[in-house]
């Protein structure tokens, strides 16, 4: 059994209590009126030099002043101020979710697949998906509120900007608030669904094995997971992350998200893995299964490129506006994280990870891990802060504070949950299997 | 110069890896396995160094890659930068999307290739090539261990062998080493 170290139950709680108080203090500073923005944005200017905030306010307030007149500019820009701590909040909401949604869809594969390498790890996969049942419910809070519009995050969701919007009033039947969140109740009720009876099976398992009764309902669920969750992981992905650019749609998009959670799933579970290997609590790990891991990070980090790279090419090559600027704003108004997370998600880990015997060296395997998770980080950033913020982005206190704040939760609820059974799922057929697995 | 060699016979794999690591014990030298299949672990029980197949692929990928970057960069930019379709010519990096596919493909195409003819000509295969195997019965069901008698007694040898479960110990003659 794995005991929970009163350190790391501390630094869970530090995490979330300077997260709260950072989000706080980000969504106090949001300036609430367009005299603060046009105060800000002269500070800043007063302070002056060299700043990337400079030169876009100069572009702006010509454009502004010339083109809509007056305060048109400032009122944008205040609505972009004002949604910053939000997207913020949602980007690290989302980012923690789709971690603990990968792993689910990796063990449910697992249990499809009879894979005789991984049912050592279960119980670590188990207690990931554990976070599925808060940081649902967190995001599903925050879906429903940006759904019914007590913020600005989806345009979509905003009356009077459907009003005039003919595209927008298209996919109304589509995207709007109810249907939004009816779609969100269904997807996140499946998911918990499934990984309630999974882990419920895993452990009467444990206690009755014979003639593997609950290892078949589990193969069964897992199967029938699979297919729910391809159906429904897509359409989460139209409605989660691409309606907040609602002119905007792409046939890959479901694919490319789970890639995406995918891959941070499994590197979550590697360095889970790994670090428990290191306190001792599972003797019955060895090399192999970490090289098992750090070949699918691999793996799954060049697939990830790979529908990246599909649905840029296509739209670039083809160059159709309606299309193409969904990554015009993106490459001048992200250039760094966006070209960026290429080079942490697909040329780090290719070259790092190549080698076979790296794959087996466990702070090799941890320094890729973590590069590959602020890279999809920062992917999730992408795709959420174009459409929210524009161009005034950074990561700043609310961004960082919202990711120290579910870190803390996720590794709270993680480790939690590994308390609650042993840490060998003792009753798999296949258990012995993995215990020798020798790659 | 005559040398002579031990060929030892077995019929099973898991029999043959228990006679591998004993010779091996007893410091004799095994010229040779001869298998019908690939044995899991047959390398490592003989002390078989890693091969560096891997290596030469991965360099041969970068020179496939190097290729299709200096190839298309002259046709497309420097040489005649025609507006294909409006595409971007000014430079590389602009029309870079449109070249991927091939940088791709070329990186696989030499990596796959080149990697297989280091392995013919390091293996020393290619049509016409005269068989070596000792005897026809390796190639369906035995396993044949080649041992050197050279400076060691053969009797003694032959013993070892015929307790580590050979089906047939056989001393050869070599005149000639086709080494």
């Amino acid at each position: 059994m794995y005991k929970l170290s009163n350190r790391l139950r501390l630094f869970s709680i530090i995490l979330m209590v300077v997260g709260l108080v950072g989000l706080v203090l980000g969504f106090a500073q949001r300036p609430s009126s367009i005299e603060e923005v046009k105060e800000m944005m002269a500070s800043h200017d007063s302070h002056g030099g060299g700043h990337g905030e400079t030169a876009t306010q100069d572009h702006g307030e010509g454009h502004g002043e010339d083109a809509h007149g007056g305060d048109a500019h400032y009122e944008h820009v205040l609505h972009q101020l004002q949604n910053k701590p939000w997207a913020a909040l949602y980007v690290a909401a989302f980012f923690f979710f789709m971690i603990a949604l990968g792993v689910l869809a990796f063990y449910a594969i697992q249990f499809a697949a009879q894979a005789g390498w991984s049912p050592v790890l279960f119980r670590v996969m188990e207690a990931i998906t554990a976070y599925l049942v808060p940081g649902g419910i967190i995001l599903f809070v925050i879906l429903a509120l940006s759904g019914f519009h007590v913020n600005h995050l989806f345009v979509w969701a905003d009356p009077e900007v459907v009003a005039h919007d003919k595209l927008i009033q298209g996919k109304s039947g589509w995207l709007n608030g109810t249907g939004f969140i009816i779609r969100a109740a269904i997807f996140l009720g499946g998911w918990l669904l499934y990984r309630h009876f999974a882990v419920k099976f895993s452990r009467k398992q444990d206690e009755d094995s014979e003639g593997n009764r609950w290892y078949k309902k589990s193969f069964k669920i897992s199967a029938g997971f699979l297919v729910f969750f391809i159906y429904t992981e897509s359409m989460m992905s139209w409605d989660w992350i691409m309606s907040f650019d609602p002119h905007w749609f792409s046939t890959l998009f479901g694919w490319y998200v789970f890639a995406s959670l995918f891959v941070s799933g499994i590197t979550t579970i590697a360095l889970m893995t790994i670090y428990l290997k290191s306190k001792g609590y599972l003797e019955f790990v060895n090399d192999s299964h970490i090289h098992d891991l750090a070949k699918f990070m691999f793996g799954i980090s060049i697939f990830w490129t790979y529908l990246w790279f599909s649905q840029f090419m296509l739209i670039w090559y083809s160059n159709i506006p309606e299309e193409v600027t969904y990554f015009i704003t993106r490459i001048e108004d992200y250039k760094l994280p966006f070209f960026g997370m290429l080079v942490m998600n697909f040329i780090f880990p290719l070259l790092v990870l190549m080698n076979s015997d790296f794959k087996r060296v466990n702070w090799f395997v941890v320094m890729a891990g973590i590069v590959i998770l602020c890279g999809h980080y920062i992917d999730v950033f992408n795709m959420v802060m174009p459409a929210t913020v524009g161009e005034s982005w950074f990561i700043g206190i609310s961004e960082i504070s919202a990711v120290l704040l579910f870190l803390g939760l996720f590794l709270f609820v993680v480790f939690r949950a590994l308390t609650k059974a042993p840490l060998l799922a003792k009753g798999n057929p296949y258990l012995e299997e993995s215990k020798h697995f020798h790659y | 110069m005559a040398s002579k060699v031990i060929h030892a016979l077995y019929n099973d794999d898991d029999v043959l890896m228990d006679a591998v690591k004993k010779v091996r014990a007893e410091h004799y030298h095994i010229e040779e396995v001869f298998c019908p299949f690939p044995v899991h672990g047959l390398d490592k029980a003989m002390g078989l160094p890693h091969t560096r197949l891997a290596i030469t692929a991965f360099m041969y990928g970068c020179v496939g890659l190097t290729v299709a970057i200096t190839m298309m960069n002259y046709i497309m930019i420097e040489d005649w930068p025609q507006n294909i379709g409006g595409k971007p010519s000014f430079s590389y990096i602009e029309n870079m999307p449109a070249f991927v596919p091939i940088m791709f493909e070329l990186t696989v195409f030499f990596a796959a290739h080149l990697m297989v003819i280091t392995f013919y000509m390091r293996s020393r295969l290619w049509p016409f090539k005269e068989a070596e195997n000792p005897d026809v019965r390796t190639t369906d069901d035995h396993f044949l261990m080649e041992v050197d008698a050279g400076h060691h007694d053969v009797n003694a040898l032959t013993s070892l062998l015929s307790d580590t479960g050979a089906v047939e110990v056989k001393v050869i003659e070599k005149e000639e080493d086709n080494h």
